[in-house]
């Protein structure tokens, strides 16, 4: 009696291993397995009546029974529509933040000296306020494309702004490593501007981020990467941009800013992995690429207007630690970037004189940060940052460099940050941070507290 | 006796792979869990090189998209996951960046295991409030052996698509599993014989399929809500209702935290049991699951 239940079972499996086929080839095999499966039911049948009676060593025959039947059940030819990605399409996202901040300092008497500060450098308001909503919309659009949408609302000056962070296509699969995005995107150049300000470990940008580029760097255009059939990842890439965007400025030609990028990771191990980046960002030609001026009752005058060329280059490495791999309950993660940026031209302040005051200008200033993030819970981790700047602007009128805060008065600036983050799920965090903020002469003392929340479909984050 | 068997099947395979494959390139496949690295292994023979995106220690949840899985994406010719949204922190990143057209979700080199077998647990109602779940069922379907067999025949099927030139291996390696699987099965049946209806308490409900072919009644669950760390309070409630209720064993998994388990252990003298996820590097399906088995009825007896 065993034996016929092995038979069954395992032609039963033989049988089903020739089921899934092209389709023209299905429909008979069904047929007979259909027939197969009506008999060996009725088999069953009896057998489980017979078991039924047999009171000795019963139970290993009728769970071979059940097996066997249930073996028939699965048998269902297997084919079923491929698994989709997301139960939506496309994928809604919103991500809720809001804070609370307190300063020691005038937050609207933040300057960075050495740096002209472009829009939204700021510290942004003191006391309670709402920072980015963030609306982002994902999906595959055929087996070709994908396409991203980011819609940022925040409240400037007591207006709502709407804001497109990112608005590209991108290609799927179009072989051998290679991937061409289009459209308005975040710039690949350094490693935090690639992310989402609401990834990022703390509630501000680093100070080099914030004197470069506003906090980041998002621009029009396209970008083609290729990764190496390599064991170790290698990763180049180039982007064409619009240059209209700050830090550049202006529409003077096609292509008014470009970039070159490469990274490299790979593992150590299990538990160690890590990622080099080297990355240029150049714009040839900037025409009047405003800074923020000194604002006197809300009009603003002698706004510094800088032309010429300016080149970034950039070096970012990250490297993360995980016992057995398992980044949830507990890793580490240390994060460097530099930043060094040169740019020649003329600097004029727009609303000055008469005469104009203008200046020929003849910059470099540099940056670093690097921070280490530890979870050393589930739901808790702690961070630590330090940033440092450092800048020697040359110019014929220093006077005028003074006035477009592009002279550092002979100060370093520092900044170190601590903060802890309470984690209930990967969908919600809630973050204190201190800052101790050496950013102009008058050291400040900064409190945020912010929360981050994730409604919805929720993409996964890049390494 | 199983292994004896096995050693003569493996040989056999090897010489018949010889004759059968010398000239033609391996096709690369990317496992994401040790459980399907294992059986592609198997079914593809020296046919495939296999990778695995994890290992048993890790928790298949929560993978980052690293760049070494970025690189391995990009050359492979096939993938070999679960799905049902398990992956989904990181396949689709991991897609998305590879530029591979060759393992795109539609294409033969895009094998979601669970899209050819039931799965237990679907819900008809989501919300985020009821913790870390899957739409699509429980994804942890490599715990019953019968829906292996299911998917191993499937498998065996797309590794001749791909690769039609290693037909006559896959096929009979497809041939060999079964029989050998099918002779496993039996001999685990006899061993778990005397488990069915044992009580126990879980760490995460990823042991479904593990309760539903050996008959195991879960009575607590260590997380209050599934992929949220427990709390003193849930563990609380738990122990006052181990004390009324007693379970025979705690079931945690290898990639799990087993703090709160071994907490639970000490307070109710109920044993604590940490079986592998997956099977361990280069070891069988079937010595994973013979081990498995072995520990849960050394336990249970």
């Amino acid at each position: 009696m065993r034996n016929t239940l092995l038979l069954a079972t395992i032609t039963a499996t033989l049988f089903s291993s020739t089921l899934v086929v092209a389709d023209s080839e299905i429909k008979p095999i069904q047929q007979q397995l259909d027939m197969l499966r009506t008999e060996y039911e009725q088999r069953i049948q009896a057998l489980e009546e017979q078991l039924l009676k047999t009171k000795e060593d019963s139970q290993p025959e009728q769970t071979a029974a059940r097996e066997v039947q249930s073996v028939l059940k699965h048998n269902k030819p297997s084919i079923k529509p491929p698994s989709v990605q997301s139960n939506f399409n496309p994928a809604i996202n919103l991500i809720l933040d809001g804070r609370y901040a307190n300063f020691g300092n005038d937050p609207e008497g933040y300057e960075l000296p050495g740096f002209a500060l472009g829009p939204e450098s700021g510290l942004g308001k003191k006391g309670f306020s709402v920072g980015h909503t963030e609306l982002v919309m994902s999906a595959n659009i055929d087996n070709k494309f994908y396409g991203k949408l980011t819609l940022a609302v925040a409240e400037h000056d007591r207006a709502t702004e709407v804001e497109l962070e990112e608005a590209f296509i991108q290609t799927l699969g179009l072989g051998n490593g290679l991937t061409v995005k289009g459209g308005r995107f975040f710039s690949a150049i350094g490693y935090l501007n690639k992310q989402h300000s609401h990834s990022w470990d703390f509630a501000d940008a680093p100070l080099i981020y914030r004197g470069l580029f506003g906090n980041q760097l998002n621009d029009d255009g396209v970008q083609v990467s290729y990764i190496a059939p390599t064991d170790t990842f290698l990763k180049f890439g180039a982007e064409l941009l619009s240059g209209s965007r700050f830090p550049a400025a202006g529409n003077t030609n096609d292509i008014g800013a470009w970039t070159v990028f490469t990274e490299l990771g790979g593992d150590i191990g299990i538990e160690h992995s890590w990622q080099l980046g080297l990355s240029h960002w150049q714009a040839s030609d900037i025409k009047d690429r405003q800074s923020g001026g000194h604002a006197h009752g809300g009009v603003a005058v002698e706004t510094p207007s800088f032309s010429g060329n300016s080149k970034i280059n950039a070096v970012d490495f990250v490297y993360k630690w995980a016992p057995n791999g398992n980044p949830k309950n507990q890793n580490f993660k240390l994060q460097a970037e530099y930043f060094d940026r040169k740019e020649t031209g003329t600097v004029t302040m727009l609303n000055s004189g008469p005469p104009v005051e203008k200046t020929s200008y003849e910059g470099h200033q540099k940056g670093w940060y690097a921070q280490a993030v530890y979870r050393f819970k589930p739901q808790w981790q702690a961070g630590l940052r330090y940033d440092q700047l450092s800048s020697r602007n040359k110019g014929s009128d220093t006077g005028v460099l003074g006035e477009a805060a592009l002279d550092n008065e002979g100060h370093t600036q520092k900044r170190t940050s601590v903060a802890l983050d309470w984690l209930p799920s990967e969908y919600s965090r809630v973050r204190v941070q201190f800052n101790k903020d050496d950013s102009y002469e008058n050291s400040d003392n900064q409190f945020i507290l912010q929360y981050t929340m994730s409604l919805g479909s929720h993409g996964a984050h890049p390494f | 006796m199983f292994y004896q068997w096995m050693t003569k099947m493996g040989l056999a395979v090897l010489l018949f792979s010889f004759g059968a494959n010398a000239t033609y390139a391996q096709i690369n496949v990317f496992a994401c869990e040790p459980e399907w690295a294992a059986l592609t292994r198997q079914l593809g023979g020296t046919a495939v090189k296999v990778f695995s995106a994890t290992t048993n220690q890790q928790d298949p949840h929560h993978i980052q998209a690293r760049p070494s899985l970025i690189a391995k994406v990009r050359r492979a010719d096939l993938l070999v996951c679960t799905g049902a949204d398990l992956e989904i922190g990181w396949l689709p990143l991991l897609l998305r960046k590879s530029g591979n057209g060759n393992i795109l979700a539609g294409t033969p080199g895009h094998f979601m295991a669970s899209d050819y077998v039931e799965l237990l647990e679907k819900r008809a109602v989501l919300d985020r409030a009821m913790g870390d779940i899957h739409a699509a069922g429980n994804p942890h379907i490599h715990f019953d052996p019968q829906r292996i067999q299911l998917i191993a025949n499937v498998l065996t099927q797309r590794l001749i698509k791909i690769d039609p030139a290693n037909k006559t291996l896959y096929r009979q390696n497809g041939q060999d599993f079964s029989q050998q699987w099918q002779q496993a099965i039996k001999g685990w049946h006899r061993a778990a014989k005397a488990l069915r209806g044992t009580k126990i308490v879980v760490g995460h409900n990823n042991w479904v399929y593990l309760e539903q072919w050996l008959g195991l009644v879960k009575v607590a669950t260590l997380e209050p809500k599934p992929g949220i760390p427990p709390t003193s309070r849930h563990l609380g409630k738990v122990l006052a209702q181990l004390k009324q209720n007693p379970a025979a064993m705690i079931l945690i998994s290898s990639a799990q935290n087993d703090k709160s388990a071994r907490w639970l252990e000490k307070r109710t003298a109920i044993p604590r049991i940490e079986l592998a996820f997956g099977p361990a590097k280069n070891k069988t399906l079937e010595q994973w699951f013979g081990q498995i088995v072995a520990q849960l009825v050394k336990s249970g007896s």
